[in-house]
């Protein structure tokens, strides 16, 4: 039997009764990726036969035995190369699981590949990757999103069952809605980010990508709680994020915030939005109206301490120690600057110079310091929002998949792909999105569900209950 | 003379500042797990966080956050309600992620001072009119920060590096200016050195590393309050040489300046081989470092407990030490000085006299005059158990053995490494005090030297001193000479 659709409860059940071997699963998922791939370019390495090994091992008991998992570039797997899809890390191969592996790997998953992404996490279509773009699987001229394009083109391209990705401004739910996926963007300091390869440490947070919200509540319960690697992460209790799902809306109260139906919006996407609101009130939500005062600030305030952060965290790519080097420098210098021309993309060299400028004397009070007070200004609207309403109601991104090529010259217009989804991360709560409806092209839309901090429970909850009452899920890509 | 006349170099005064680098004592590392070790193999105490490979987080070391208020305490700075760090930006191959995690706008300790005890000068200083002792050289600021690697670059032209000192935790110490002889900054790092190891929170030995020092030097005409432009010299590797680098650099700055020359702005490194600094560069742009909170840390508060931590840490210190040996233990001021100077060899005192402190004074003679004296190394302890010194102390109180027997008990105790009281019996050196004993040998002297008996009886006292003489003779030097002064003159007088 064919494998590759299902779910993971379902996968779970067949793997659990003998019906299903994991290593067949395997098997199936590995003729799929060969298949269907080399178009979606949603997998930077694969391999199966380490997989197989792994399958054979696994404990099917387990919360996740023998079910795998794909994960995004950027989270380190040993033995597994970690590229970031930067030419500055070809041929590194990690030497180290990050804490999320080792907890799926305590769960009982398999690891099969690992996914494309913009570089170094900075970008919102995967057209950032020194190793190519990843396609949209419901129209391959167009992007997937990103930056964890390659996780999203995956899971909604039924290569996966399943994927880790990263958000820092959106780079989950933003190609999640693009992809007709579920993605899950926890709470700051909800899920250990030790061995995850750091963009903006203050904002980066790992997250997950299925097809369902209850993968996504599964997939938590494993991955989320306190590290003690990781000092950001919080030591609180793991709700079961699966037991609460089935509650209802009946009696909550969700919020529209009136700054994020703004001009420029898709019709259609603020249409499927607006239906989807309609949905909730007919099962007894009650809707509020809310305002953000200060989110038409959130995009500025993302590309000052997002790049500051990285112009040190990705300081380290030297050329010293591993990594890409380059040939015959004349002196130490040469080497550092030679290795970081050549390592380093476009994008992520115009981040690390905004970074370096924002951050330099003279200019530190002007910009950096601002942004941080603005931020808190940001997550004290969200707060206020919070006192009003259980969660938000948003689009995920203000437009539907665009075509590959069509934003890449203008960064300005790239960056407002993240506009509705960059706050969260400024303000450390959490979001997801899930799918909501097509345009009349057939993209995928996203319907944005943002919780307060540890709010994860009643977000996850409301999503079920749109999703148990709406086809969109359940829709298959052309591919 | 006229207004105009040059200044000659005594019309110039010193100015001197330190920034001292000190490497805490810890189990492990300041942001990993791995030991903090000095020594090992090359890259054998390293991990992926102190590597700093992609995607690795720190985790700060609390024991460190907690010596660093320690040493805050001990040198009574005000300590900060919380702990916070900064990313520190720029490129150098030992340092793994190209910025260094320290503190910048907190630091968690803020002024205090460091007083130099006269002891803390230089042997020749101490005896000098112009030292000046308890002088208070006040500090700025005591942050803490990760160390980095070592680079090595080897004949062939290509360079290695060691990662092994990477993460270690690191105070950075920092003086204000208020040194102005080469003598107190060599006591300023001597008395620095000695609360550091006094408090546990650092072996502070220059020459492993653990304490670095950059010198900030300059000259002014006396009477201006402007600074003159300062030279930084570095690679000083001991404490003595920190004061001939300085004694050499001032004349350097006088020569100049004294020959009509201006100072400029530079980095000097001291060889301390040929005895002079050479110019390393010319005092570039300032480094902008570009500053920003470590995102990876959360900033902590010390009033929850870490400060309490710290505080219970806190030893006796050496002044108040000094107090107590000398009331206790009926040692001299000075005696009490030199064993407070190190806390290791007044424990060793204090091990060696607790049992009977009356014997204090005793205890203390053999270890400053007798094992000091000759010992060799720098704050050298005796290889014995305290206790030895306990037992020949009290063998000497006792009178069971004079003094010149002590000596020679107290060299064969560190050939051999066996007790007192067993070389005593060994050597056949118990002082005799048995009057039967002493009264048959005083016997035979009288009996065999009818001269002197003769020479006492006119009235000559001194010929007892040669009867003396002869019962030592004959007891082999173990009579108690005051006992057979004493049984002499009964048995002459009678």
């Amino acid at each position: 039997m064919d494998s590759i659709s299902l779910t993971i409860p379902e996968l779970r059940q067949k793997l659990a009764s003998g019906a299903l071997r994991s290593r067949e699963v395997i098997d199936q998922l590995a003729s799929r990726i060969e298949a269907v791939d080399p178009k979606l370019k949603a997998y930077l390495h694969v391999d199966a036969d380490k997989a197989r090994a792994e399958a054979d091992a696994a404990d099917v008991s387990l919360p996740l035995g023998g079910v795998p998992i794909a994960i995004k570039d950027v989270i380190n797997v040993k033995g597994d190369p970690c590229t970031c899809a930067s030419k500055i890390l070809e041929g590194y191969v990690s030497p180290y699981d990050a804490t999320v592996i080792t907890k799926l790997r305590e769960a009982g998953a398999v690891f099969l590949g690992r996914t494309n992404m913009d570089e170094f996490a900075m970008g919102s279509s995967t057209e950032n990757s020194s190793w190519g773009t990843t396609r949209n699987p419901w129209d391959l001229d167009r992007i997937p999103g990103g930056s964890s394009g390659g996780s999203a083109a995956a899971v909604g391209g039924h290569e996966a069952f399943a994927a880790l990705g990263t958000d820092t401004g959106g780079s989950i739910r933003q190609p999640a809605a693009l992809c007709s996926c579920v993605g899950l963007k926890p709470t700051y300091g909800r899920v250990s980010r030790y061995g995850l390869v750091a963009f903006a440490s203050s904002l980066d947070q790992i997250g997950t990508f299925t097809k369902t919200v209850e993968e996504a509540a599964l997939l938590l319960e494993v991955i989320a709680g306190h590290d003690p690697r990781d000092n950001t992460s919080i030591d609180r209790p793991v709700p079961k994020y699966t037991h609460s799902l089935h509650q209802g809306v009946k009696g909550l109260r969700l919020g529209v915030p009136k700054e994020y139906f703004i001009e420029g919006i898709d019709p259609e996407v603020e249409k499927a939005v607006r239906d989807a609101i309609e949905e909730y009130k007919r099962q007894g939500a009650e809707i509020v109206e809310v305002s953000l005062p200060h989110t038409q600030y959130a995009v500025a305030v993302y590309y000052i301490i997002a790049t500051a952060e990285c112009s040190a965290n990705l300081a380290r790519f030297d050329g010293v120690r591993y990594g890409k080097r380059t040939q015959n420098p004349k002196d130490i210098l040469d080497m550092y600057g030679r290795t970081r021309a050549e390592g380093f993309g476009a994008e992520v060299k115009r981040r690390i110079i905004l970074g370096t400028y924002v951050l330099s004397s003279g200019y530190y009070d002007a910009y950096y310091n601002r942004a941080q007070k603005v931020r808190h200004m940001i997550a004290e609207d969200f707060r206020l929002a919070f006192e009003q309403c259980d969660a938000l109601l948003t689009p995920t991104s203000p437009t539907p998949a665009f075509k590959i090529g069509e934003r890449t010259a203008d960064p300005l217009q790239m960056y407002l792909a993240d506009i509705f989804t960059i706050a969260v991360n400024l303000a450390g709560i959490c979001g997801v999105s899930i799918p909501c409806g097509f345009t009349g092209n057939k993209l995928p839309i996203g319907l944005q569900i943002i919780g307060p901090k540890w709010g994860e429970e009643t977000m996850l909850r409301v999503a079920h209950a749109y999703e148990q009452a709406t086809p969109w899920h359940k829709e298959k890509p052309p591919i | 003379m006229t207004a105009t006349a040059p200044l000659t170099a005594a019309d110039y005064e010193v100015v001197i500042g330190l920034e001292v680098h000190c490497q805490l004592k810890t189990n492990t590392k300041m942001f990993c797990g791995c030991k903090n070790e000095f020594g090992g193999a090359s890259n054998s105490h390293v991990c992926p966080v102190c590597l700093g490979l992609p995607g690795v987080l720190p985790v700060p070391n609390e024991e460190a956050i907690e010596k660093t208020i320690l040493t805050g305490e001990m040198l009574g700075c005000e300590i900060a309600t919380r702990c916070k760090f900064d990313r520190k930006n720029y490129f150098y191959p030992d340092m793994p992620k190209n910025y260094q995690i320290s503190q910048y706008d907190e630091p968690l300790c803020l002024g205090g001072a460091v007083t130099l005890d006269l002891l803390a000068y230089p042997k020749d200083a101490q005896k000098d009119e112009s030292t000046v002792a308890d002088k208070p050289i006040r500090l700025v600021r005591i942050h803490l920060e990760e160390d980095v690697a070592k680079s090595f670059h080897f004949e062939d032209g290509t360079s290695g590096i060691d990662f092994n000192r990477a993460g270690t935790p690191l105070m950075e110490i920092v003086s204000e200016a208020d040194m102005s002889t080469p003598e107190e900054a060599f006591a300023y790092l001597s008395a620095l050195k000695q609360i550091l190891v006094y408090g546990g929170v650092s072996d502070a030995d220059m020459e492993k590393g653990q304490m670095r020092c950059d010198v900030n030097i300059s000259i002014r005409p006396r009477g201006q309050k402007e600074f003159g432009t300062k030279c930084e010299l570095k690679n000083l590797n001991s404490i003595s040489g920190v004061r001939r680098a300085l004694k050499y650099e001032i004349a350097r700055q006088i020569d100049v300046v004294t020959s009509g020359g201006t100072i400029q702005q530079q980095t000097r490194r001291w060889d301390d081989d040929k005895g002079e600094t050479t110019l390393m560069r010319v005092k570039e742009k300032a480094h902008d470092y570009r500053y920003f909170p470590e995102p990876d840390i959360q900033a902590v508060r010390t009033d929850h407990g870490l400060y309490e931590r710290a505080k219970a840490r806190m030893p006796e210190l050496p002044a108040a030490k000094k107090v107590r040996l000398a009331s206790v233990y009926g040692v001299s001021a000075y005696q009490a000085g030199v064993l407070a100077a190190d806390a290791a060899l007044a424990d060793y005192f204090e091990k060696a006299a607790a049992s009977k402190p009356a014997n204090g004074a005793a205890v203390a003679n053999l270890l400053l005059n007798d094992f000091l004296a000759t010992a060799t190394g720098e704050n050298p302890l005796p290889a014995l158990a305290p206790h030895y010194f306990a037992e020949l102390a009290e063998l000497a109180a006792s009178g069971q053995i004079n003094s010149k027997q002590a000596k020679e008990v107290f060299a064969q105790m560190f050939v051999t490494g066996k007790s007192p009281e067993t070389l005593v019996k060994e050597l056949g050196l118990a002082q005799v005090s048995d009057v039967g004993a002493l009264e048959a040998f005083c016997d035979q002297a009288i009996a065999a030297n009818p001269k002197s008996v003769a020479d006492f009886k006119a009235g000559k006292m001194n010929a007892v001193n040669a009867l003396k003489g002869q019962v030592m003779k004959l007891s082999k030097g173990t009579a108690n000479p005051q006992l057979v002064g004493d049984i002499l003159v009964k048995k002459l007088s009678s």
